[in-house]
């Protein structure tokens, strides 16, 4: 039998002449394809704004070109074969069918390539792994279907918080009307932090797997109910960073997007600080008496946040999963066995407790609105004591 | 095909309305049994009837196609080359078990070494328990859970005791015990068989038959005494889940092992196996040392340590 | 070639031979591995097509923004059903209805070991996909968490179906398990004399090791749908942080089974190309003993890698690099096979008939897969891949011009063996540039998208993915439909069609080459002899 490299001198040249060429000409188109596609931003992975999404990117792009260079050159010698080794062409078969030195070959080349990959891929890595000497933390909770952060104080304490729901219309979903620049990618109230400032976060969720991810920042994590996953970023320009929920969570994973707006140190200051003022007032709206207007307008809101993917804008819900409000024995009946419902949720269903998510008066608006709407006509106030109430009185 | 005795080829079967029968058994007793455990989730009764009924056609068929099997082996169209097939085919599947309980054992050691310390805020990812379950104290077993509210923790647990009395009254050593000796009993028959001693065979094989019944008997006063005076059940956290699942499964499958030595002792009776061929035994006695096997892994890693 | 062993097989002294049974009855009770393999032929197919039906909701939906024709809930249980059927409904029992008609005519074995288990294996399988189907109609919809079923979407979370969900895939696994226990003691057991294990076709070997796959993994699958039933209906918490369990325990013991699962899905192809590419390059296979030791050890590599699934859900470092080097360290056994193939194709003397072209599509295509698999292997990156379109760019590339086309393959190349008339060969290269084109325009612009941040299992896409995902919806109905051009041709080779011979490809070699076209309903009840002549070189 013929080893390998025993075709006919001439032959060989001859080939090898060719592959050659024909090798250049495939890296040629490929680096030419390849180089483009990079530039395109909306082809490629984004080079981001922290040194570590540049880091990834760096990577990303280094392995794809070898990947491409080993790909044109294995995929050139067969074109070559295909075009020089037909039967059509009257080419004889060859018979060799071993040699172990070419084995040899392409078991130890191979692996030298993936060892250079190795190597920088463990120092990124490792970079992405170097947490602590953070300036500020904050956590992320994901929910069905929304995000919720807690800006901590050194002590993990809270100081205050806030949930980020998708903020485009349900119109534009359905095409009844013209969708916007940033659909899907907008939220009623982004998360905001500084510029150049290690900023740490505590990623976990409150019901399912969610996955919290910034492109931009090179950083995506698993948000798992009751466990903790720590990651960071500082990032070094300011402006609005769009991701979203990356695990499938449920009927709306598709809704929950990620917006997260780097401002400038001073800027995020004077930001933080009307956060602490606004706690203050919300703090305070729980020993308040609202007037029944305020108290729909209020519970709008809130039903317009976080009840409406269940139970629908006009509060007929999708039965039999989610029941309508509108008509709801539960709605119309005795107030205190409603608010229980919102405070306790019903477990082993998609009705989560809120009394984690809202605080009174947000509960008492909701539970006002609801009881006042969708044909619903209770006609009774409900105040955040009555909801204070129920809750101290189990 | 091949019918005629002396045929030197592969025995290939006749057609045969077993296996779709089997199919359909299965069928029925999963459909059944699917809409019980729904039904008692919704809060309804939940009927057992159609899963039984499923149950109870899947033996049915089995025991025509063990008829049939066995009737095969006895006519001698059987050869040798057949006879290994069945050996292969009862050594990948006794295989395939140790990796069914290898995905419980997993379950035990990840929960145990990783998760539980997690949560108490220990090792790489400690910092969960610290942010989030702050008053959880890793230990094994686990007696108050994270969430004591959803989870409440067992009053007692299982772990093997301390002083040598009470392991004079320690019902899962006496059960070690008892499996152990019924993996020697089996031997003895199994040699019996070899030696053609038809009375030793009887009696060996009955009384692992017997030892294997008392160990399901333990096994249950253990799961009472579990229930009713430790506390400790499906519903109490990690540890209970571990412990029930991977004792629950390997006392079901002490019970079908028992099962099949109940019908080896049953063929001795009418006279079957020989010192040459006893495969259907020794299949049998095969399972029942992985069995016990798992039982010796059992008691190491879910009693003692 | 031909001259070698035929007619020991035939009516000798034996006069029970009969040919099959009459009508449904044959079907139903049959115990002959053709029948069987026909069976799971096309069982599988059917599967295929239910399946392909459910990507085709999946790209109508997708193909622009906007929510148009199904709602979200009923979105994430076709994009379920869809990767559940195509794994476990398609793909697999395709390869295991390869298995049956292939191994005992390679091995010159008279049948399978276990016939009547092979029957049960078969039959199970439909009774177990009519359970999951039928879960669609059912209240509160079908399973809805993914085909990889993380918990607690798919325990506290998930509907009341979800109970069925879990024996169908008890069920499943059952069958698989006692398929490969069929498989391996038929090739540990039945070889005809002088064929030994060095002069198996590679398919055998494959198959051999697939089968030891799929018994080590699938009761690990059941194992953990077993956990799952119990969280749900008996209180246990498995996978609940509050009860000292954690959810991402599920992932690991899931991945567990699946990263092997999709190795189950890609070796018996491999096993399919070393057949088809030696023979239409007329030049033995290359580096047969490399062939053979590079699948065992991507074999064993698969049990070590399975984490590489989970990047995101937080391990410790120590454990993302293990993970991380072990991955990329299958490129390497990985490269040999598809070396070797290049190296078998070179200096031979091509043709190329329909299976050749599906054997080079494959080459081609599977290695692009395995790129960007190597891609999603570096951990940094992958945490910039994870869950986007990209990885579903990088599985559809490996499983639909990887396995799908090496079972396409096959088909084509083993069909006139099977009904004993050649396929129409200008229909077969239509549908393969169909195909082939079809496949590129579906999956190749899903790259994109999914770097430019697309994630995966959602009904509704952000503007600037839009153009993509059009593009890759119109080659997902191109190549869907061109599957009922390949259905038509078979059937219509079945029906009609120019007689095939024994040998039926000048290149072939090997026994199940030496019988006559159609292989009669029984072969090799005696055994035949082995020389180099028929063995696979
Ligand atoms: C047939 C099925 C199949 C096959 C063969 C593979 C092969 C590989 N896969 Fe893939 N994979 C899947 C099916 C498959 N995969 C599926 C279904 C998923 C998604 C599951 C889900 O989440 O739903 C997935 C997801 C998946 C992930 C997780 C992505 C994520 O969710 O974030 C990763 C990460 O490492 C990965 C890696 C690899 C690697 C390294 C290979 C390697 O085996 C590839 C090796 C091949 C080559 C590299 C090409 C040929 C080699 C050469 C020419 C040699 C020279 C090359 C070099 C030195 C570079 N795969
Ligand atoms: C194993 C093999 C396999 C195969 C062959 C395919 C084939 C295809 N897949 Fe899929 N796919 C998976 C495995 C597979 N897939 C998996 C595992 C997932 C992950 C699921 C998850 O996230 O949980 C997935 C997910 C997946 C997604 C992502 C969904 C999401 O994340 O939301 C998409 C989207 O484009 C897709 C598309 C397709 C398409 C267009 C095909 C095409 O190749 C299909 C072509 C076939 C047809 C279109 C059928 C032809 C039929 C007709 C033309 C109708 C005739 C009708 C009758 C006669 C009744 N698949
Ligand atoms: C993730 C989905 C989801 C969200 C968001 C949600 N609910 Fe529900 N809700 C449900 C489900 C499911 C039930 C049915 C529970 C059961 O089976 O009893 C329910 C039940 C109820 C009921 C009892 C109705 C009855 O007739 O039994 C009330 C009242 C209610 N929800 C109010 C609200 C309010 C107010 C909000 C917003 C603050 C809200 N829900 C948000 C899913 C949701
Ligand atoms: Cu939250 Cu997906
Ligand atoms: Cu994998």
């Amino acid at each position: 039998m013929r080893k390998i490299g025993q075709a006919s001198g001439e032959h060989k040249a001859r080939a090898a002449r060719g592959l050659t060429r024909l090798l250049g000409a495939g890296l040629g188109l490929v680096v030419m394809v390849v180089s483009g596609l990079a530039q395109a931003d909306q082809l490629n992975m984004p080079v981001g704004v922290t040194d570590i999404s540049r880091q990834v990117y760096d990577l990303h792009m280094n392995i794809f070109y070898i990947c491409c260079i080993i790909g044109a050159a294995v995929f050139a010698v067969m074109l070559w074969s295909i075009i020089q080794h037909r039967h059509s062409a009257g080419y004889k078969p060859a018979q060799f069918h071993e040699s172990t030195k070419v084995e040899l070959a392409w078991t130890i080349i191979p692996t030298l390539i993936l060892i250079g990959m190795a190597v920088p891929a463990t120092g990124v890595l490792k970079a992405m792994y170097d947490t602590g000497g953070e300036d500020m933390t904050i956590e992320v909770r994901g929910y069905q279907w929304k995000w919720q952060y807690k800006y901590l104080d050194e002590d993990y304490n809270r100081t205050f918080d806030f949930f980020s729901t998708m903020s485009t219309p349900q119109a534009e979903i359905l095409g009844q009307s013209a969708k916007g620049e940033h659909y899907l990618l907008e939220v009623d109230k982004p998360l905001r932090i500084p510029v150049n400032r290690k900023v740490r976060f505590l990623v976990t969720a409150e019901d399912v797997i969610h996955a919290w991810w910034v492109p931009d920042f090179g950083i995506k994590r698993d948000a798992v109910p009751g466990m903790l996953n720590e990651l960071w970023a500082i990032v070094e320009e300011p402006g609005v960073y769009r991701g979203q929920c990356t695990e499938l969570c449920g009927k709306d994973h598709g809704f929950m997007p990620v917006v997260v707006e780097a401002l400038p140190q001073d800027e995020y200051d004077a930001w933080y600080a009307s956060q602490l003022v606004a706690e203050k007032v919300r703090a305070e709206a729980l020993s308040k008496t609202f007037t029944a207007e305020e108290l729909m307008a209020k519970g709008e809101g809130v039903y317009g946040t976080f009840c409406v993917s269940c139970h629908q804008a006009n509060g007929q819900g999708v039965p039999p999963v989610f029941p309508a409000l509108a008509g709801s024995d539960v709605v119309t009946g005795e107030l205190k066995g409603q608010i229980e419902k919102l405070l306790y949720g019903v477990p082993g269903t998609a009705m989560q407790a809120f009394g984690k998510q809202l605080d009174a008066a947000d509960l008492a608006a909701v539970v006002h609105y609801t009881r006042n709407s969708f044909g619903n006509d209770v006609g009774d106030i409900v105040q955040p004591r009555d909801v204070v109430a129920v809750k101290d009185g189990e | 095909m091949a019918n005629s005795q002396e045929n030197p080829n592969y025995y290939v079967p006749e057609s045969s309305w077993y296996p779709v029968g089997i199919a359909a058994a299965v069928f029925c007793l999963i459909l059944g049994l699917g809409n019980f455990l729904n039904d008692i989730k919704s809060g309804g009764d939940g009927s057992l009837f159609m899963s039984l009924l499923g149950l109870a056609l899947i033996f049915t068929v089995l025991y025509f196609w063990y008829g049939t099997v066995i009737r095969e082996n006895e006519s001698g169209i059987v050869n040798t080359q057949l006879k290994k097939s069945y050996v292969w085919g009862m050594g990948w599947f006794i295989f395939s078990e140790v990796m069914f309980f290898a995905a419980f054992f997993g379950a035990l050691f990840y929960a145990r070494v990783l998760a539980v310390s997690w949560l108490g805020g220990e090792g790489g990812k400690g910092i969960t328990g610290e942010y989030l379950w702050p008053e959880f104290k890793p230990e094994w077993p686990v007696m108050t859970n994270p969430n004591p509210e959803l989870f409440p923790g067992p009053a007692e647990n299982m772990q093997a005791p301390s002083t040598a009395s009470a392991w004079a009254k320690y019902l899962p050593l006496w059960n070690t015990v008892i499996l152990l000796s019924s993996s020697w009993t089996v031997h003895m028959a199994h040699s019996a068989i070899k030696n053609s001693k038809r009375g030793a065979i009887k009696f060996w094989l009955g009384l692992t038959v017997l030892l294997g019944c008392i160990f399901l008997v333990l096994q249950a006063e253990e799961y009472i005494h579990a229930y009713q005076e430790l506390g400790l059940t499906l519903e109490t956290g990690i540890y209970g889940s571990t412990f029930f699942i991977l004792t629950g499964f390997h006392g079901f499958h002490v019970t079908l092992g028992t099962l099949i030595l109940a019908v080896s002792l049953y063929r001795v009776f009418r006279g079957h196996f020989n010192h040459e061929d006893c495969f259907g035994f020794e299949a049998a006695s095969w399972y029942w040392h992985f069995v016990d096997v798992v039982w010796v892994c059992l008691f190491f890693f879910v009693y003692i340590f | 070639m031909s001259e070698v062993v035929v007619g020991h097989d035939h009516h000798d002294d034996d006069d029970h031979h009969h040919g099959p049974a009459k009508g449904i009855a044959r079907w139903l009770f049959t115990t002959n591995h053709k029948d069987i393999g026909t069976l799971y032929l096309w069982f599988s197919f059917a599967m295929f097509l239910i399946g392909g039906c459910m990507a085709l909701v999946i790209r109508t939906e997708l193909f622009e923004p906007g929510l148009q024709f199904v709602d979200p809930e009923f979105f994430n249980q076709m994009t379920t059903n869809h990767g559940l059927i195509m794994v476990f409904g398609a793909i697999m029992p395709a390869f295991v209805g390869l298995a049956n008609w292939l191994i005992p005519m390679q091995l010159g074995a008279p049948d399978m070991a276990l016939p009547r288990m092979n029957n049960l294996s078969f039959w199970i399988l439909p009774f177990a996909f009519g359970l999951m189907l039928s879960t669609l109609f059912m209240e509160g919809g079908g399973p809805n968490f993914g085909w990889t079923f993380y918990a607690p979407l798919s325990t506290t979370y998930a509907p009341d179906s979800v109970t069925f969900f879990i024996f169908a895939v008890h069920m499943m696994g059952a069958s698989s398990i006692m398929g490969s226990i069929n498989i391996i003691a038929t090739i540990l057991n039945m070889r005809a004399p002088g064929m030994t294990f060095m002069k198996m076709p590679l398919f055998c070997w494959t198959w051999l090791i697939t089968a030891y796959l799929l018994i080590a993994v699938m009761p690990v699958l059941a194992g953990a749908v077993t956990m799952m039933l119990f969280d749900i209906h008996f209180g246990t918490s498995f996978f609940s942080a509050a009860g000292g369990g954690d959810p991402v325990m599920f992932q690991h013991i899931f991945w567990f089974f699946g990263h092997p699962e999709v190795y189950i899905m890609i070796l018996p192809a491999f096993g399919i190309v070393s057949a088809i590419i030696p023979t239409f390059a007329r030049k033995p296979l290359f580096g047969y003993d490399s062939m053979v030791y590079a699948t065992a050890s991507i074999a064993f590599l698969s049990f070590i890698v399975w984490a590489h699934h989970m990047f995101t859900v937080g391990m410790p470092l120590a454990g993302q690099l293990f993970f991380m080097y072990s991955t990329m360290f299958i490129a390497v056994p990985t490269g040999v096979k598809v070396f070797n193939w290049v190296a078998t194709m070179w200096q031979g003397s091509m043709t190329f008939e329909t299976p050749m072209l599906f054997a080079i599509a494959f080459v081609v295509l599977f290695t692009m897969g395995g790129f960007s698999g190597l891609m999603l292997a570096i951990t940094p990156a992958d945490y910039q891949y994870h869950d986007t379109y990209f990885v579903v760019a990088h599985f559809h590339y490996v499983l639909v011009p990887g396995a799908l086309f090496s079972i396409i393959a096959a088909v084509y190349f083993w069909l006139p063996k099977w009904c004993g008339n050649m396929y129409d060969e200008s229909l077969g290269k239509l549908h393969f540039w169909l195909s082939f084109v079809g496949v590129n325009v579906t999956f190749f612009p899903q790259h994109f998208s999914g770097l430019a941040g697309m994630p995966r299992r959602i009904p509704d896409y952000a503007l600037q993915f839009a153009d993509f995902n059009m593009i890759s919806s119109m080659g997902a109905f191109l190549f869907g439909f061109s599957q009922l051009l390949f259905m038509y041709i078979v059937i219509k080779a079945i029906r009609s069609g120019k007689p095939a011979t024994g040998q039926v490809w000048e290149g072939a070699h090997g026994l199940e080459w030496t019988i006559p076209s159609p292989a009669p309903y029984h072969t090799f009840t005696t055994p035949p002899v082995v020389s180099d002549s028929n063995a696979h070189n």
